[in-house]
């Protein structure tokens, strides 16, 4: 093999079977391949016909089909096709069809049988599958496994571009064009070494530049965003999807160590995979108004059902649902703000919840407030924002987010208060814990800075995580409200047996499994000083304490996971049937599987609960 | 055929010029060559004998610069050979300079130990012989094998080419949006390989030297002919 071939070894050596393969044999595999293009929509091998190549998919994606014309496999880059024929008699069992424009390597039959031969994973790889994949129809799972098993990486097409931060306006603009990206990377060339200090994008250029008409001459660092929000090249598509989701960013420089690998934009995960909740978000972002906002909404629960069929995990599914809507929030405040004028005073829009948390599914309501600057006057400024937070609360319940009926929301003047109000009160509740009151608030120390001065949010979070982890008193109160919600252990075959004898036919997975588990959660990460909103995230933080026993931790970890996917399978399958999506469960309902291992989870719910009248001392009031 | 895939080589009796570049060659390698034959104007691209061909040079002015590594890989529309594929470094006749070393990845340990295009020159025929050459821009591969004939050999190589960009450049005669249309996003249309590639659903290639980009040729216009022209079009309307 030429040296000269390296990059197409390399690309061969990441996928099964080729990757645990000798060096020689690998390149032996390099040396006998022909390369061939097929244009999407092309037969590449017809039923019956005569074979003499193993088939690789270097890009694109290929439809393998049954005899009787079934669809049978979809398979993608570095998967094999044509394998079966090669095993038999030469003649094409399963047809293949270019789904998309395909680079294929053709790997003679003669390799193909050296391999089979000499190569035991080789040999157990293409039959086992071979197997294995007659038993499987069509897996739904595929595209979503490689969401979650490709790392982000793969999706980088070119080099990074890049300026000294001390480039002008025009220029700038200039490189973008040149090399034709929509993002440019700016680096601090003062050290010794150039450093990631900011980057420009088409639509900063857009919003920023042109509609203010700045000078050409302007110091492209005037404008640049800094701060930046960066993956590492370790990382896999869909942690790169939930960072853009969650910090609406659409580009994502990825890094290993200090140096930039390249930039992955929205548009590369959405080219990647088409139908992921990315697109229905860059998508919300092209509304200009209420009307179109509410006509995309309806793609929410699609989006949300596919990604169950995907068999995403529940921490991606909340999140990405999290994701969509606080880009609803994000797009109403921008389209508000467009009709009301900018804002009199600096302010921060908070989502709190289930939202703040990332845990968001499809029954859910919108919890929000106002953090409003400091220099605010009620009188000369409470109509612009109160304006402003009706507009994005009514839109809201346009688009399938309906009204809380706690009336938790930036339209209660009472969470549209000043910066220095918002401190006062979360003082009161960690200084002076009251039961009810606590009751109530609970939600707000699930919060997160989601659009405007997102400083202040954080500084809120800071103020918590200073006084609450040493208030013994708050914890107590805190604890004692995360006991008042059991899990049903009592639970039978077809029916729930409550502890006072009462049969009951259904279950409210939210209000007996989730909601216990996430609120004892945020009582330990509370006390454990972490910052983070969401449970998993947590849950983390807290087994880094020692205030759990790692097994703890992780049997917390595996117990939410399972309750979350159960519940959200459950509202998947009420959306595919046409029916209303709810929390209640029919036992009845549940497969085997799914009943023991409930059971299971809330055996482990019901210790940890336990476990936490203990170390907060929060004698019992249990009320179910 | 527009004019962007034509030049005054287009219409050239190319069978003619072999028949008579092999009379009045001198030397055996370029006699052979020409013996070998030129399919006629009027045969499909699926069954011509093509060679995608990439040099890297120390510049891009043939009367200063010279060649550095040459690759190139056998192909037809049915596929690319790789095992046929051939490197080679060859030591140019004037310093290298220091940031072409930086483009291409080739030290200059490498060059002091390489062979002069002289030595090397019965595989480059052999490879190119029977075989249409496809570049990525062709006002570097011939005039710089020519020039490098003339230097070693006194004799001239005349022969059509497959110029992928010039391809680009006829499917995209409008490819410089105005400078608002710009700043609001839209793009100009680049015809570099690897852009090119891009528009096809090709892989991006993270190495550079001469084979992989002679490799990535043969792959756009393997795509390009899918894509545009179908295998049946005569080569007579593709080669300039």
């Amino acid at each position: 093999m030429q040296a000269e071939l390296l990059d197409i070894r390399n690309h061969i050596a990441q996928y099964p079977p080729f990757n645990d393969m000798p060096e020689e044999l690998l390149e032996r595999v390099v040396s006998g391949i022909e390369v061939v293009y097929y244009r999407a929509g092309t037969q590449i091998l017809e039923l019956g016909q005569t074979n003499h190549w193993l088939h690789y998919i270097r890009s694109g994606a290929v439809e393998i089909f049954r005899r009787s014309g079934e669809l049978y496999n979809r398979v993608g880059e570095g998967e094999i096709f044509g394998q079966f024929g090669l095993m038999m008699n030469k003649k094409v069992r399963f047809p293949a069809k270019a789904i998309e424009d395909c680079l294929i390597y053709k790997i003679p039959d003669t390799t193909f049988q050296h391999l089979w031969e000499t190569d035991e994973n080789f040999a157990d790889f293409v039959e086992i599958e071979d197997r294995s994949r007659l038993r499987s129809a069509v897996s739904r799972r595929e595209k979503s496994n490689e969401l979650m098993t490709a790392k982000v990486t793969r999706l980088i097409s070119r080099e990074p571009v890049s300026a000294p931060t001390t480039v002008r306006l025009q220029e700038a603009a200039r490189i973008m064009t040149d090399n034709g990206v929509s993002a440019l990377l700016l680096m601090d060339e003062s050290g010794e070494r150039p450093k990631l200090q900011g980057i420009i994008t088409d639509r900063d250029l857009r919003t920023r530049a042109v509609t203010h008409a700045l000078a050409s001459e302007t110091p492209i660092s005037d404008i640049m965003s800094e701060g930046l929000i960066t993956i590492s090249a370790r990382s896999f598509i869909f942690e790169a999807m939930l960072t853009m989701l969650h910090n609406n960013v659409h580009h994502l420089p990825v890094m290993e160590g200090d140096e930039v690998r390249g930039v992955i934009a929205l548009s590369d995960i959405v080219k990647y995979e088409s139908q992921s909740s990315l697109y229905l978000v860059s998508n919300i972002y092209h509304q200009n108004d209420v009307k179109g906002l509410k006509k995309i909404s309806r793609e929410v629960r699609d989006s949300f059902v596919r990604m169950v069929n995907e068999d995403a995990n529940s921490h991606m599914i909340g999140s990405a649902m999290a994701g969509i809507g606080r880009s609803f929030s994000q797009r109403l405040l921008e389209l508000g703000e467009e009709k009301l004028g900018p804002p009199p005073v600096p302010y921060c829009f908070m989502a709190l919840g289930s939202m703040a948390r990332d845990e968001q599914l499809v029954v859910t309501d919108q919890d929000n407030a106002m953090i409003l600057d400091d220099s605010f006057i009620p009188e000369e400024h409470d109509d612009y924002f109160l304006a402003l937070a009706k507009f994005v609360s009514d839109g809201l319940a346009e688009c399938g987010y309906t009204y809380c009926t706690g009336d938790i929301m930036a339209t209660n003047p009472k969470w549209r208060q000043p910066l220095r109000v918002w401190k006062d009160y979360f003082t009161d509740w960690i200084d002076n814990p009251k039961a009810e009151a606590l009751l109530n608030s609970n939600i707000f120390f699930d919060l997160d800075g989601i659009y405007g001065e997102t400083d202040f949010a954080e500084q809120l979070k800071t103020l918590i995580v200073e006084k609450a982890g040493g208030s013994q008193r708050f914890l107590t109160f805190l604890a004692r409200n995360a006991l008042n919600r059991t899990p049903p252990l009592g639970f039978f075959r077809t029916f729930v047996l409550e502890e006072d004898g009462k049969h009951q036919k259904t279950f409210n997975l939210k209000r007996r499994g989730t909601a216990p588990l996430s609120d004892l959660i945020r009582v330990h990460a509370l006390a454990s000083g972490s910052r983070s909103q969401n449970s998993f995230e947590r849950l983390k933080d807290v087994a880094n304490t020692k205030l759990l026993m790692d097994d703890d931790a992780g049997n917390l970890r595996d117990a939410l996971e399972f309750i979350s996917i159960v519940r959200i399978r459950h509202q998947a399958l009420a959306i595919e049937e046409g029916r209303e999506p709810d929390n209640n469960v029919r036992p009845e309902d549940l497969s085997p599987f799914e009943r023991s291992h409930l059971k299971d989870a809330f055996q482990v719910v019901s210790n940890a609960q336990k476990f936490l009248r203990f170390r907060y001392n929060a004698g019992a009031t249990r009320n179910v | 055929m527009s004019n962007a895939i034509e030049s005054s080589n287009s219409n050239r009796n190319w069978p003619e010029t072999y028949r008579q570049g092999a009379e009045q060659a001198k030397d055996t390698r370029i006699r052979d060559f020409y013996n070998a034959g030129c399919p006629d104007a009027t045969t499909p691209v699926r069954d011509v004998p093509l060679v995608a061909l990439d040099f890297e040079t120390t510049g891009l002015d043939v009367n200063k610069h010279s060649i550095v590594s040459i690759g190139l890989v056998p192909f037809t529309l049915g596929g690319i050979q790789l095992g046929e594929a051939w490197h080679q470094i060859v030591r140019p006749q004037l310093p290298l300079e220091q940031d072409t070393v930086t483009i291409h990845g080739i030290t200059h340990s490498e060059i002091e130990h390489a062979p002069d295009l002289a030595e090397v020159l019965d595989t480059l025929f052999q490879h190119l012989k029977g075989r249409i050459p496809v570049v990525h821009y062709r006002n570097i591969e011939r005039p710089f094998l020519n020039m490098a004939l003339q230097w070693r050999l006194k004799e001239q190589l005349l022969f059509p080419v497959i110029d992928t960009m010039a391809i680009e450049a006829y499917l995209h005669p409008k490819r410089n949006p105005g400078r608002w249309q710009q700043l609001m996003g839209k793009k100009p249309i680049s015809i570099r390989l690897p852009d090119s590639r891009i528009r096809y659903g090709l892989p991006h290639y993270a190495g550079h030297n001469a084979l992989i980009d002679a490799i990535a040729t043969a792959e756009l216009f393997q795509a390009q002919v899918l894509h545009h022209f179908g295998p049946d079009t005569p080569i007579g309307d593709l080669w300039v």
